[in-house]
């Protein structure tokens, strides 16, 4: 497989992956705010912001914080590269640069999503937000099903281990800010709001009836933590993500015969988190922790395009 | 896609009926024999149905994203060529007299590029003015004296034709660089297909799906004879940007090659190689989709992005094969055109079984007088001249244009031809007021190895969209349909 191939088949997969993880916090954060019986507010909102790393590119539109400038930011606009609109803009890019690597179904489930938001210029209210979101998320879903379709061949492994990179990012970033700026101050820790921002959590991750099954004892700050770092039956764990990189780079490993420093640093992440409890990472700092793993999975990324030599 | 070819003009055809290829010049009421299954379905099928089926084949192509690209049109940056789903239809007998006049021409164009570039004998015997090939900028200096791996230049022909009656088919232009438009032959049919499978059992219908397996037998076939029996093949592309890179991405996930762009080459050593995940790997055989100014910076245009520095070097040391080869510019210019029953005899020692337009070429005296005594009933042109530009269309201008273009052509006659306006076929067409006829060309693919010559059963066919229009280029409203050839039942 041609390397520049390799890298757009591997950014078509991050890309999918960040524009449904985009459109899941906006719908999670709508649903704490606008439809909760205790509107979070402008609070809500700013998290979203940091979720994503955009509260300074928010801040240069000039805009207030509120529901229908952040969620107008994050969904279509086209001046945030981190935008749903914008993810699936350079997903269809990719995309259309590895059409031959591609099925026919994933192809057009890509191109149905840009073709959704492509005349579309306002988010609107809660209502047409909530289905905008929907929309790419439906198209997300088709495009890993038609992936999973495709033959087992590198385009296969290298989309998933884009997705699966991704994920570990994206869920990670989730956590930290969840758990660090979201519980206003003077709120108790088991309090309603806490309550609230925890179930957002799980909303974002689509986890809520996962939390169920795998915790009978109500909500608890440390089981969803648990569960998101540690839970590898939780396919957006941190623990989950790692195990799969590892299988997507040894998928590749065999195809190819070669390994290399990638697959060194993703075994040695999964060995690692495989040891770890949720207690002893609380104690230690669950924010240097996540912030740890964030920087671990960047020099991980670099790792795989000098592998695989992405041009 | 863009042929300039063909003209618009209703002046002097008014008086017949033009030929309808269902209903000849019947005048729409009798289908012409063996095509009364076609006009019977047409009919109970009905508008409204058709109208349907058109659509949703519209919505399947805008989703798979069969577009072409309009550089400078932002918001149209993608459209899709309009499909109509009224098929036109070649008898077998048709098929198989247009396959033998193909295959003559294809032979033929080969046979005049191994001459023009190794012996010229052509020249030596007077057939064609000596500068008119020497001096042409079409004629590739670099190529001279260098035989491409088995002889074979045009790989894969695209050859225009029109048709003005029942056995009045004309080559409007040959197409010998790098024909466009073979994926619409192929998606056309799968639409039609899908959409309209009644027709595929109500006729015997040739498959066009064999086109992808016969292109990469070809390319096999021509690889250095180094390379073994499984040469690595790529089909190298100016990247996403350009108008036809679906059809390049659609042509290499047919054939199961890579899709490579320049940065994906490097030539070491008069070897060329790729890039993968796994290291370089060696490229036996391009089929590149770059015009030949561009595929190679040091010996080409040194400004070119697209190209791959050493390329040529490499074809010249016999380690890659270029298809189509450099150079062919050459044998479909237009100031060879007239040329070719004379080239066609030449080396076939036949006379030409498809014939070219009448054309009058303004260099010899006779022609220029009578060119200037009808200059209102002939479409003049430059010979290096392209996309409409130095051309008198006579009965579409008027008294002043035509005395204007009078003292060009007096001041520099050799640099022009004329030919009469055409009375183009037209075929039953959904417009917006039910089905009428439209005016069609159409490009039939021809591919050339040294396993043979094979013509796949079908092509494309262009429809001018407007009422009257001639004009069928995708860029000013022409459209395309399915190219249905029947298989030979002996009662077709």
């Amino acid at each position: 497989m041609l390397s520049r191939t390799a890298s757009s088949l591997y950014w078509l997969g991050r890309y999918i992956e960040r524009a449904e993880f985009t459109g899941r916090l906006v719908e999670a954060t709508v649903r704490l705010d606008a439809m909760s019986a205790r509107p979070a507010g402008e609070g809500a909102w700013a998290g979203a912001l940091a979720v994503v790393g955009a509260e300074s590119r928010f801040a240069a539109t000039g805009h207030a914080i509120s529901q229908k400038h952040v969620s107008q930011f994050l969904t279509l606009d086209p001046l945030n590269s981190g935008s749903v609109r914008c993810c699936i803009d350079a997903a269809r890019d990719n995309a259309r640069a590895v059409r031959t690597a591609l099925s026919r179904d994933a192809w057009e489930s890509i191109n149905r999503a840009w073709l959704g938001l492509h005349r579309r210029s306002k988010a609107g209210d809660t209502q047409a937000t909530i289905s905008l979101v929907e929309g790419v998320v439906t198209e997300a879903r088709a495009f890993e099903g038609a992936m999973h379709r495709m033959l087992r061949n590198e385009a296969h492994w290298l989309m998933r281990l884009g997705m699966a990179m991704e994920r570990g990012d994206n869920s990670a970033r989730l956590i930290d800010v969840k758990y660090h700026l979201l519980l206003p101050q003077g709120e108790s820790v088991g309090g309603p709001i806490d309550r609230d921002q925890w179930t957002t959590i799980l909303h974002t991750v689509s986890a809520v009836t996962a939390y169920r099954w795998l915790y009978r004892d109500g909500l608890r700050p440390s089981s969803v933590a648990e569960m998101l770092i540690l839970r590898t039956e939780m396919p957006r764990s941190l623990a989950a993500s790692a195990e799969e990189v590892v299988l997507m780079l040894n998928a590749i490993g065999k195809l190819t015969g070669m390994q290399g420093e990638a697959d060194r640093l993703a075994r040695t992440r999964q060995l690692s988190l495989g040891r770890r409890h949720i207690n002893s990472i609380i104690i230690g700092g669950l924010h240097e922790f996540l912030g740890e793993y964030i920087v671990g999975n960047a020099a991980l990324d670099q790792a795989i395009a000098k592998q695989f030599r992405f041009p | 896609m863009c042929s300039a070819a063909v003209q618009c003009s209703m002046g002097t055809m008014a008086k017949h009926p033009f030929f309808d290829e269902i209903y000849g010049t019947s005048g729409g009421k009798t289908p012409r024999p063996g095509f009364e299954k076609l006009a019977q379905w047409l009919s109970e099928t009905g508008t409204e149905e058709l109208r349907a089926r058109q659509g949703a084949a519209e919505t399947a192509f805008r989703q798979l994203g069969i577009t072409f690209a309009v550089y400078g049109d932002d918001d149209a940056a993608e459209r899709i060529i309009p499909f109509d789903i009224v098929p036109r239809l070649f008898t077998a007998p048709e098929w198989s007299r247009l396959s033998s006049g193909l295959e003559q021409r294809v032979h033929a164009l080969n046979a005049f590029m191994q001459d023009v570039y190794g012996d010229r004998k052509i020249l030596k015997a007077g057939i064609i003015p000596e500068e008119l090939i020497l001096a042409n900028s079409q004629f590739c200096i670099p190529m001279v004296g260098h035989k491409p791996p088995h002889g074979i230049y045009t790989h894969i022909s695209g050859i225009d034709l029109v048709r003005t009656g029942p056995d009045e088919f004309y080559i409007l232009e040959d197409n010998a660089r790098t024909p466009s438009g073979v994926s619409y032959m192929m998606e056309n049919r799968e639409a039609m297909i899908r959409l309209c499978p009644e027709l595929f059992e109500l006729l015997p219908i040739r498959p066009v799906d064999c086109y992808a397996d016969n292109l990469r037998a070809m390319m096999v076939s021509v690889a250095p004879p180094r390379s073994g029996s499984n040469p690595v093949c790529v089909l190298l592309t100016p990247g996403r940007f350009n108008s036809a890179y679906y059809e390049h991405s659609f042509l290499a996930d047919n054939v199961g090659i890579e899709l490579v762009e320049a940065a994906d080459l490097q030539v070491d050593d008069d070897v060329v190689w790729m890039m993968t995940i796994e290291g370089r790997k060696r490229v036996d055989v391009i089929y590149r989709r770059i015009d030949d100014d561009y595929i190679d910076p040091l010996v080409f245009r040194p400004d070119s992005m697209l190209g791959v520095p050493g390329l040529m070097a490499a074809y010249f040391a016999g380690n890659v094969t270029i298809v189509n080869a450099p150079g062919t510019g050459i044998s479909d210019d237009k100031a060879i055109y007239s040329y070719m029953p004379e080239i066609v005899r030449f080396y076939s020692g036949e006379e030409a079984k498809l014939p070219i337009v009448e054309t009058w070429r303004c260099r010899e005296p006779a022609a220029l007088q009578y060119v200037l005594d009808h200059m209102a009933e002939l479409v003049i042109k430059l010979v290096d001249g392209s996309g409409g530009y130095g051309m008198l269309v006579g009965p579409a201008s008027t008294k002043q244009q035509i005395a204007d273009f009078r003292r060009a052509l007096l001041a520099e006659p050799h640099r022009y031809i004329a030919q009469p306006t055409l009375a183009l076929s037209t075929v039953p067409t959904l417009v917006e007021a039910g089905i009428a006829p439209r005016h069609v060309d159409f490009r039939p693919f021809v591919l050339s190895g040294s396993n043979g010559t094979v013509i796949t059963p079908g092509g494309l066919t262009r429809v001018a969209l407007a009422e009257g229009s001639l004009v069928v280029n995708s860029s000013q409203g022409g459209g395309t349909k399915d190219s249905l050839v029947l298989h030979d039942t002996g009662n077709a």
